[in-house]
């Protein structure tokens, strides 16, 4: 079971941009697309474990820093050619406030 | 609503292409059916000839199988001919079948010329088109011995030599007096003749066909048996093949009353004269012309496919086309005009015992047309200058020598080189960025159907990194895919998928419509996605910035994250900071600093650069405005496209053999550029005398000082490939040095495609055409100066405005998540 925790105010996340959320051992990166649509990611890229909230959003999709692989951030699916997933976690928005299913 | 419906008739490469463009754009919009007069699904039909040969299967050559199909719900009927168009009711009519039609795309390909002479239907007589006629040619090389090829163009001599290879007697017949006479001259012709002849195959010129008799009782009774000329010889043939050329497929178009004229004419939009029907590929003629190669085929069917998805921006303008023989171990390469005429020059290299002709042709310092015989590897750099018509004025004494002579590549031969491709071994590593060996590359171009750069990049991440090896992965495409292959034109290639516009049109736009942001730009220049990507969003953002100083919003983040955070992600995700030592010096005080903070902060390494700097690696992000607090210097750019390091000698300050005052100059020239951003990094050095310890000849800008002043070098580079700087011009102040070397990296700013670095702008520009807006023209040289000026001024140091609380958001991670039951969220991953 998950519970909803709060995160930050909306406008703490710059749009097309994202935070870092500390989570345990790692962390999860909070993203804000340009239509305010909000996506949480665990923090590292399938590919070579970069960090995703290094990236840049574009759609609702984010270019890992490392070597650039598109990953997809309602899903946390690789874009094709590449493979691969990245953990993802539920969001919602409510009254300007972020939350996150953990 | 019903979606529309999308008939294709023609499941070759043309059709099937279009459709493919298609799903890209608009993969919801149609319905499709498909008609195949062949019972395959798509297939490389420029690879049969590699099939004959032996050297591929079948297999190795589908493009689309029919799960291809299935899965983008494509009706396809493969082996049914489609025998009439129905416009008014809108049908497509084929044996018992009749398929309604909102649009209709014909894609009906040509049809061999059958010579017209007596026996032309003799069993054993064929045509060289499709996977029937060369499973019929293999069957015929394990039953019979001599083959008649008629016809010694491309496709008659690539048949020829596979004949020849599966074991048969294969004489060549041609009508005109050299082979292959719409590709080569007669000298290149004679010399491919020649080592084809070497491989076994017997010609016959100058030789009109007159009948194909059939062979007497006995084994082949009924079957073809010899061929007659006019002049009474004959000789024999089990299997003859017809390749004297091919017409478009215009029978269908023309039963439905479309205007034929050599192929169903098309408009720039590929549409026919009922506009609801468009036709692409080989059926088409489009402004007098029907293309026979793949190349054209797949322009076409990109804009077809454009306006078919209802977006209706492309337009195909024509092309011009350049042909590859396909025979194993023979390099032959042609393009445009290289007969020449009236006005044309030549430019010819002819080495009989050495296999290798080359003839250029040249109008008014273009290149027109090129034949190359033996040593194809410039073909692809012959025909991007040939298509982007380029002046060669300035390189023409080189020109025969290829790029890597006449562009003074150092290093880049083995990169080109065509034979070298494909003599690589399968497990030899082409990309050594991302260790990506020759058989992946081709492994996927065979998988997936690859004919691009950027797909063999996307696929397989071969070239995608530093760029290095892009020649190399362009003639494993080239040799892999045959004449499919066309090298990108860079100068036409959009800046992203994101967009049909390219570099410069971009700017031009910002420019004359004064973009100010992003939004602005996106909404303007029609941007088909609603904001952008990585590829688009850092050159847009540069673009805006460099054109608008002080204007235009920079916007963090269409910024790659090294440019946002203003340190250099390293591998682990911690960040590398490298604080700016200008011209190279620094002092006690500076150097202790650095030496608190790499203690205070553990920074595990810290290493000595290249750029004449101290770099303090693996600092948390978190850390680095604390890091730059304590450091109290400012940022070293060593992490942007800007202005990076000005290296410096020792110079006429302190060394016996200095004739100027290399290090003051150095950061004088540091501070007037400071914060300067730029399509790619910019790197300088100055030294203070020709010993040149400073390496000014592979920098951007490199200054080396004489006893009479300063000469100035440019569009150097030390990095992947090793450029020397060219000599630029001689000034005698050093506050020429600012003016002139200011100048000039404005003038790149201005104009350089982002991510294009100094000697690639000069080589695509051409270094006199600066020279002439630099040096030349003093009051351009004064205003460019200013303009740069004007552009840096009141740059506030990154560093210090971040330890000053910019951008705290980016640097501060946010606190830990709070359970909404009010606990504190403490759980381990």
């Amino acid at each position: 079971m998950s519970n909803w925790h709060k995160v930050c105010r909306l406008e703490e996340i710059p749009p097309r941009g994202s935070r870092v959320v500390p989570h345990g051992a790692g962390s999860i990166a909070v993203f804000r697309a340009a239509d305010d649509h909000v996506f949480a990611l665990r923090d590292v890229c399938p590919h070579k474990g970069g960090p995703l909230s290094q990236g840049i959003v574009h759609g609702h999709r984010v270019t890992c820093p490392m070597h650039g692989w598109n990953v997809e951030l309602d899903s946390g699916e690789a874009c094709a050619p590449d493979h691969g997933c990245a953990r993802r976690y539920e969001t919602r928005v409510e009254d300007g406030e972020v939350f996150l299913a953990l | 609503m019903d979606k529309q419906k999308l008939v294709v008739v023609g499941n070759g490469m043309a059709g099937i292409r279009a459709v493919e463009e298609l799903l890209k754009l608009a993969p919801d919009l149609y319905d499709i059916t498909v008609f195949g007069a062949e019972p395959h699904g798509n297939y490389n039909r420029i690879l049969l000839s590699p099939v004959l040969a032996g050297e591929m299967t079948l297999a190795d050559i589908v493009l689309n199988d029919l799960d291809w199909y299935k899965n983008n719900g494509i009706t396809l009927h493969a082996g049914k001919k489609v025998t009439k168009i129905d416009r008014v009711k809108r049908l497509v009519i084929a044996d018992d079948l009749a398929v309604p039609y909102d649009r209709l795309l014909l894609a009906t390909g040509s049809t061999p010329f059958i010579l017209p002479v007596p026996g032309k239907d003799l069993p054993g007589v064929i045509a060289y088109r499709d996977i029937a006629d060369t499973e019929a040619m293999i069957a015929a090389a394990t039953n019979h011995r001599h083959a008649v090829v008629i016809g010694a163009g491309l496709l008659g001599l690539e048949a020829a030599n596979g004949l020849r290879l599966r074991g048969m007697d294969v004489t060549v017949v041609h009508l005109l007096d050299w082979i292959m006479e719409r590709q080569l001259d007669q000298a290149g012709a004679d010399m491919l003749q020649a080592s084809l002849e070497a491989k076994g195959l017997k010609f016959l010129l100058g030789k009109q066909t007159e009948m194909l008799t059939a062979a007497p009782d006995g084994r082949n009774a009924g079957r073809v048996g010899a061929v007659r000329f006019k002049d009474g010889a004959e000789i024999p043939a089990d299997l003859v093949v017809m390749a004297a050329g091919i017409r478009p497929n215009t029978a269908l178009a023309e039963s439905a009353g479309l205007y034929c004229n050599r192929g169903i004419v098309v408009t720039d939009t590929l549409q026919t004269y009922d506009p609801k029907i468009y036709a692409v590929g080989e059926c088409a003629a489009h402004r007098g012309t029907a293309y026979g190669l793949v190349a054209p085929l797949f322009e076409q069917a990109k804009v077809c496919a454009n306006h078919l998805a209802q977006h209706g921006i492309g337009r195909y303008q024509g092309s011009v086309t350049s042909t590859k023989l396909k025979v194993t171990g023979i390099d032959v390469f042609s393009a445009g005009n290289f007969t020449g005429g009236d006005g044309t020059e030549d430019i010819v290299l002819h080495d009989k015992n050495g296999g290798i002709y080359k003839r250029l042709v040249i109008e008014k310092d273009k290149l027109i047309g090129a034949v190359l015989y033996g040593d194809t590897a410039d073909g692809g750099w012959y025909f991007q200058l040939l298509k982007e018509g380029r002046d060669i004025g300035a390189i023409r004494d080189h020109l025969m020598f290829g790029d890597a002579f006449a562009n003074n590549h150092v290093g880049d031969v083995g990169h080109a080189g065509a034979s070298q491709a494909a003599a690589m071994a399968d497990t030899a590593e082409v990309c050594g960025c991302n260790g990506v060996c020759k058989g992946t590359i081709v492994k996927a171009i065979r998988e997936h159907g690859l004919f691009t750069l950027e797909d063999v990049r996307k696929h397989t991440k071969a070239s995608s990194s530093c760029g290095s090896c892009t020649g190399l992965v362009e003639q494993i495409l080239a040799s892999t895919v045959g004449g499919a292959y066309q090298a990108a034109d860079r100068s036409t290639k959009p800046v992203c998928g994101c967009t049909d516009f390219n570099h410069n049109e971009v700017r031009h736009a910002v420019r004359s419509m004064k973009l100010l942001s992003m939004d602005a730009a996106f909404k303007a220049l029609d941007w088909r996605t609603p904001d952008g990507c990585a590829t688009c969003r850092p050159a847009l953002n540069y673009y805006l910035i460099s054109t608008w100083p002080h204007e235009a919003q920079d916007d963090p983040q269409s910024r790659f994250i090294n440019e946002r955070a203003h340190a250099n992600i390293q591998k682990d995700g911690t960040y590398s900071v490298v604080p700016r030592m200008w011209g190279g010096l620094t002092t006690p005080d500076e150097l202790r600093r650095i030496a608190d903070v790499a203690e205070k902060y553990k920074v595990p390494t810290v290493k000595v650069t290249g750029g004449q700097r101290i770099d303090l690696l693996g600092i948390k992000k978190e850390d680095l405005p604390g890091v730059w607090q304590d450091l109290g210097m400012p940022s070293g750019h060593a992490y942007g496209k800007s202005i990076r390091t000005v290296k410096t000698c020792v110079g006429s300050e302190h060394c016996r053999f200095g004739t100027q005052r290399s290090m003051s100059m150095g950061v004088e020239l540091e501070k007037m550029l400071f914060g300067m951003w730029s399509p790619h990094k910019v790197k300088l050095a100055v030294s203070g005398c020709p010993r040149n310890c400073a390496e000014a000849g592979i920098k951007d800008v490199g200054v080396i000082g004489v006893d009479s002043g300063w000469e100035l070098y440019v569009a150097g580079n030390g990095g992947i490939k090793t450029e020397v700087a060219e000599f630029f011009c001689k000034v005698s102040t050093r506050e020429e040095v600012l003016e002139y070397s200011a100048a000039f990296l404005q003038l790149y700013r201005e104009e350089a495609w982002y991510l294009e670095r100094t000697v690639h702008w000069v080589q695509r520009v051409g270094l006199e055409s600066i020279k002439q807006r630099v040096v030349a023209d003093a009051e351009n040289r004064k205003a460019l100066h200013q303009r740069l000026l004007y552009a840096l001024q009141g740059t506030i140091d990154p560093w210090l405005e971040r330890t000053q609380g910019v951008a705290r958001h980016e640097f501060a991670p946010l606190p830990a998540p709070i359970d909404i039951n009010g606990e504190h969220h403490v759980e381990l991953a």
